[in-house]
C-alpha cells in the first residue's frame, strides 16, 4: 500500500503514525531530529479531559464550553465537541501505553488550570509532555519493528509536490525532503500529513519553543498555496523567565497549584489578578493574564517587574507535583521559588493560527492534511492550557482516520512507488542569519500583546523593503511574515490574544476565521466562518 | 569576559580533524556553551585567533533548557549538555575545549549520529504487548525511567560501552526499567534474554554513569530495580 508521509515527529506526528499503523497503513515519519528532541517534550502542565476524577461533576460539555469561551467563539464548535468528547479516552489510552500520570489511590488526579473552573488537567508532575512523548515513542517503536513506521529522523521538508488535476483542483502528490547528514534530496510520493509545529522560527530567541524550529516548513507550505487562518492569534504566556537564547516557560501549573502574580505598587505587593478577577483570579485564560500584566507594567504607579509568588505552596506540592519546575527555576535563576518570588514576563508561547483545516484536518489542497500546532482548529483566539497536548494527539488521530478511510477505498489503485532514490544535492539555499533576525525583530515590534494599526502598517512596510534584496528562501519567509501582519490588520477588533489599541472592542462581524492564501496575484486575505471549509 | 573556545572541527568522518581556537566575548552571566555556539554561528565572517574563517560550526540543539538532549558534547573532557553548561563555571580556566561525543559516528564538527540508540531499544525488545499497569508503588520509577533524553552522555563515560558491542549501557536499561516494572511478569520474562545479553552481562557496575546524567536520573536505583525484576524475578 502507498505510504503516507508525515512531516514532524512530535505529539501530532507520532499520534498520526501510530493511528495509521493500527489501520495497517504504513508511513514515513520524517523529522529534522529524532522525536526526543521535539518541542512537545517541553509541554509541562498537563492534558485536559473530563475524566471527572475529582468529584466536581465535570463533563465533556463543560470542557467544550470552556474551550470555546476561552477561544472567544471563533473555533468550530463541532470540531471542539469532537476533541473534548474524545479527551477522556485519549488520557486513558495514554495511561495504558505508558504515561505515569500522577495518581491517588490508583486513580489519575487532575489539577486546576487557567480558564477552567473544574480540575480537569491530568499531569505527570510538571513534565507531562516528556512523559507523553516517551510513551508514544515506545508505541511507535512497536510499529517500526513491524515495518509500518519508517523513520527519517534527520530529514527536513524542502518542498511539496502539488499538481493540478483536470478539473482544476490542486492535489498534493508527495514531498521532497533533504537529508541533513548528506545534503542529498529525495522525493516521496504519497498523501501527506504536516505536523511540524508552530511558527517559532519566525520569532527567533523570543519564544518558549524549540530553536530547531526554523519556520522554514511553514514558509514552504504558505508559498505552495496552502490556505492559513487566524495567523494573528499568537499566544503570550504570562509566566516565562529569560534564559540565554530563549524564553523558558514557568508552567501554568504553578498558578494551578496556588501561585500568585503581583507587582509592587506604593511599596506593597499588588495581587492585581485577584483584585480584578475575583472568581478565577490568577487562573484567568492566558490572553487576559498576559494583557493585565502588560497593563500594570505600563502603569506609572506600578513597578517595572511582575513576580510570581509561589511561597504558599505546600511541601507536598513541591515534592509530588512541581519538583521539576522548582529545580529549573533554581538552575537558571538561582532563586528558590518556594522561598522567593520569581520575576516573570509574558512571552510568545503558542500559535493558535496556522494551516487552515476542516473538521477532518484536510487542508485546501487534496491529499494534504495538517495536525498539531501547525494547524488552526481547536483553540480559536486563545488556547487553554492543557489543550495543546490534547489537540495534537487528537488532531493526529483524526487526520489518520480520514486518510485511512480514503486509502482503503483507493487500495486497489495505488501501490507504493518507492521513488526514494537520492536525486542529487539539495538546493542548500537557506535564509541568512541577518534576514532571519531582521524579520523576527519587525514581527516582534508589530505583534506585541497590545497592537495598533499604525505600528503594524510600519512593520509591513519594513518587510516589503527587505523583499528587494531577499534571496528566494528569504522571500518565502517574508511572504508568511507579511501574511501575519495583513491578517492582524484585517481583523479590526480585539478578540482573545489579538488586542488592538485602535479597535479595543469585540466586533462580531469578525466572528470567524481570517484567512491568508498566496495566489498568483499575491497574498489574499479574507474571512470565513469556522467549519465552512 | 573573554573565553578561549577550542572547538573540534572536522568536515566529515573521513576528513582529518583539529581544534580551532576562537576568542569569545560576553558580559551576560546567563550564557552557556550553547549560547556561545549559537552566537558564533550567527556571526558571519567570524575569524579564529589565527585570522582564519570560522564558518558554520556543526552541532545539534533544540530546546536550550536541558529537556531534549540534542546538544550533548564533551566539554573539557566531560560529556554534558551545552545548554546546561554555563560559561561562568569556566571563569577561572577561561579555556573551554569542545569535542564531539566519541562513541558515535561523526557527521561534522560537534555533530554525531546517535541513531544506534534507537536501534538498541529495538534489540532490547522494548515494546508492550499488553497494557502498562501503574500503581502508587511503581509510578515514580516509571516517571524516572521515562525522563531519559537519549543524549548519550552516560555511554561516553562508560568503561564497558564500546561502539558496536553487545552492551547497551544506561541509555538502554533506564528506559527498560519502565517496561520491567509496569508490565506483566510474562512480559518481563520475554524481555529477560535480551536484558541478560545487552545489559546484565556487560555492566561492570562501575556506575560511572551515575553522576553524569544531565536529566538527573537516579540511575543506580533504576539499575537495581531492573536487575531485581529481570535477573532475580523479584516482584515488581
Amino acid at each position: 500500500m502507498e505510504k503516507v508521509n508525515i512531516i514532524g515527529a512530535g505529539l501530532a506526528g507520532l499520534s498520526a503514525a501510530c493511528s495509521l499503523a493500527e489501520n495497517h497503513i504504513p508511513s514515513r515519519l520524517i523529522s529534522v531530529q529524532p522525536s526526543e528532541r521535539a518541542q512537545s517534550v517541553l509541554a509541562a502542565g498537563g492534558i485536559n479531559g473530563a475524566l471527572n476524577t475529582m468529584g466536581e461533576n465535570d463533563c465533556t460539555e463543560n470542557h467544550m464550553e470552556d474551550t470555546l469561551r476561552a477561544g472567544v467563539y471563533i473555533a468550530d464548535p463541532e470540531a471542539v465537541r469532537g476533541m473534548t468528547k474524545a479527551a477522556p479516552g485519549i488520557i486513558s489510552d495514554m495511561h495504558r501505553i505508558g504515561v505515569p500520570f500522577n495518581l491517588k489511590d490508583g486513580k489519575i488526579v487532575q489539577r486546576n488550570f487557567g480558564g477552567q473552573k473544574k480540575k480537569r488537567t491530568a499531569y505527570a508532575k510538571s513534565s507531562t509532555g516528556k512523559m507523553l512523548m516517551t510513551a508514544l515513542i515506545d508505541e511507535a517503536r512497536k510499529h517500526e519493528m513491524n515495518g509500518l513506521i519508517e523513520r527519517y529522523a534527520h530529514h527536513e521538508l524542502s518542498g511539496l509536490l502539488i499538481q493540478s488535476t483536470e478539473s482544476g483542483k490542486r492535489e498534493c502528490v508527495g514531498v521532497t525532503v533533504a537529508d541533513t547528514y548528506s545534503h542529498t534530496q529525495q522525493s516521496f510520493a504519497g498523501k501527506t500529513i504536516l505536523a511540524f509545529g508552530g511558527m517559532n522560527g519566525l520569532f527567533p530567541g523570543i519564544t518558549t519553543g524549540t530553536t530547531a524550529n526554523s519556520g522554514e516548513a511553514a514558509a514552504i507550505a504558505f508559498s505552495a498555496g496552502i490556505r492559513f487562518s487566524n495567523l494573528e492569534m499568537i499566544q503570550y504566556h504570562p509566566t516565562t523567565i529569560g534564559i540565554a537564547g530563549k524564553r523558558c516557560l514557568i508552567s501554568e501549573a504553578a498558578r494551578g497549584e496556588g501561585g500568585r502574580l503581583f507587582v509592587m505598587r506604593e511599596g506593597k505587593p499588588w495581587y492585581y489578578m485577584e483584585e480584578k478577577y475575583p472568581e478565577l483570579g490568577n487562573l484567568m485564560p492566558r490572553d487576559v493574564v498576559s494583557r493585565e500584566s502588560w497593563f500594570v507594567l505600563h502603569d506609572p504607579t506600578c513597578g517595572d517587574q511582575v513576580y510570581l509568588d509561589m511561597s504558599s505552596l505546600s511541601k507536598e506540592v513541591w515534592k509530588d507535583r512541581l519538583p521539576d519546575l522548582r529545580e529549573e527555576v533554581m538552575h537558571y535563576l538561582g532563586i528558590d521559588p518556594a522561598k522567593k518570588p520569581v520575576p516573570v514576563d509574558p512571552a510568545i508561547h503558542y500559535f493558535m493560527g496556522g494551516i487552515d483545516v476542516d473538521i477532518c484536518h484536510r487542508t485546501n489542497i487534496a491529499g494534504l492534511y495538517a495536525a498539531g500546532e501547525c494547524c488552526s482548529q481547536y483553540h480559536g483566539a486563545n488556547r487553554l492550557g492543557g489543550n495543546s497536548t490534547l489537540g495534537a494527539i487528537y488532531g493526529g488521530r483524526v487526520a489518520a482516520r480520514d486518510l485511512a478511510e480514503t486509502l482503503m477505498t483507493l487500495k486497489e489503485e495505488h501501490e507504493d512507488t518507492e521513488n526514494s532514490e537520492p536525486e542529487g544535492n539539495a538546493a542548500d539555499e537557506k535564509p541568512g542569519a541577518e534576514a532571519v533576525l531582521s524579520i523576527g525583530g519587525i514581527l516582534k515590534e508589530s505583534l506585541g500583546i497590545v497592537r495598533d494599526g499604525e505600528e503594524m502598517e510600519n512593520g509591513l512596510e519594513k518587510l516589503k523593503k527587505l523583499e528587494l534584496k531577499a534571496s528566494q528562501s528569504e522571500k518565502r519567509r517574508l511572504y508568511l511574515a507579511e501574511a501575519i501582519l495583513l491578517s492582524a490588520l484585517y481583523r479590526k477588533e480585539s478578540r482573545g490574544a489579538h488586542y488592538r489599541r485602535d479597535y479595543p472592542g469585540k466586533n462580531d462581524a469578525f466572528r470567524g476565521l481570517v484567512t491568508a492564501e498566496m495566489t498568483e496575484d499575491g497574498i489574499q486575505i479574507g474571512n470565513m466562518a469556522a467549519g465552512e471549509q | 569576559m573573554e573565553y578561549r573556545l577550542e572547538i573540534w572541527r572536522q568536515e566529515n568522518s573521513d576528513s582529518p580533524g583539529r581544534f580551532q581556537t576562537i576568542l569569545y566575548q560576553t558580559g551576560d552571566e546567563r550564557e552557556t556553551v550553547a549560547t556561545a555556539l549559537t552566537n558564533i554561528n550567527n556571526t558571519p565572517g567570524m575569524q579564529d585567533i589565527n585570522g582564519n574563517p570560522v564558518g558554520e560550526i556543526g552541532w545539534e540543539c533544540s530546546c536550550l533548557q536541558k529537556k531534549c538532549g540534542a546538544c550533548a558534547v564533551v566539554i573539557n573532557g566531560t560529556p554534558g549538555l551545552a545548554c546546561d553548561s554555563f560559561l561562568r563555571n569556566y571563569i577561572r580556566k577561561k579555556t573551554i575545549k569542545l569535542a564531539p561525543l566519541s562513541k558515535f559516528p561523526l557527521i561534522r564538527d560537534l555533530w554525531v549520529d546517535r541513531s544506534i540508540l534507537r536501534q538498541d531499544l529495538k534489540e532490547l525488545g522494548l515494546t508492550a504487548a499488553g497494557d502498562f499497569a501503574f500503581t502508587d508503588r511503581n509510578n515514580d520509577t516509571a516517571f524516572e525511567a521515562s525522563k531519559c533524553l537519549q543524549c548519550g552522555c552516560c555511554l561516553e563515560v562508560c568503561p564497558n560501552y564500546v561502539p558496536g558491542g553487545k552492551f547497551f549501557g544506561a541509555a538502554g536499561y533506564v528506559p527498560e526499567t519502565k517496561f520491567l516494572t509496569a508490565l506483566s511478569s510474562e512480559e518481563a520474562k520475554r524481555l529477560k534474554p535480551a536484558y541478560m545479553t545487552h545489559i546484565y552481562g556487560g555492566c561492570g557496575k562501575s556506575l560511572a554513569c551515575k553522576d553524569i546524567c544531565p536529566a538527573g536520573i537516579d540511575i543506580d536505583r533504576l539499575l537495581s530495580r531492573s536487575n531485581a525484576v529481570a535477573v532475580w524475578g523479584r516482584k515488581k
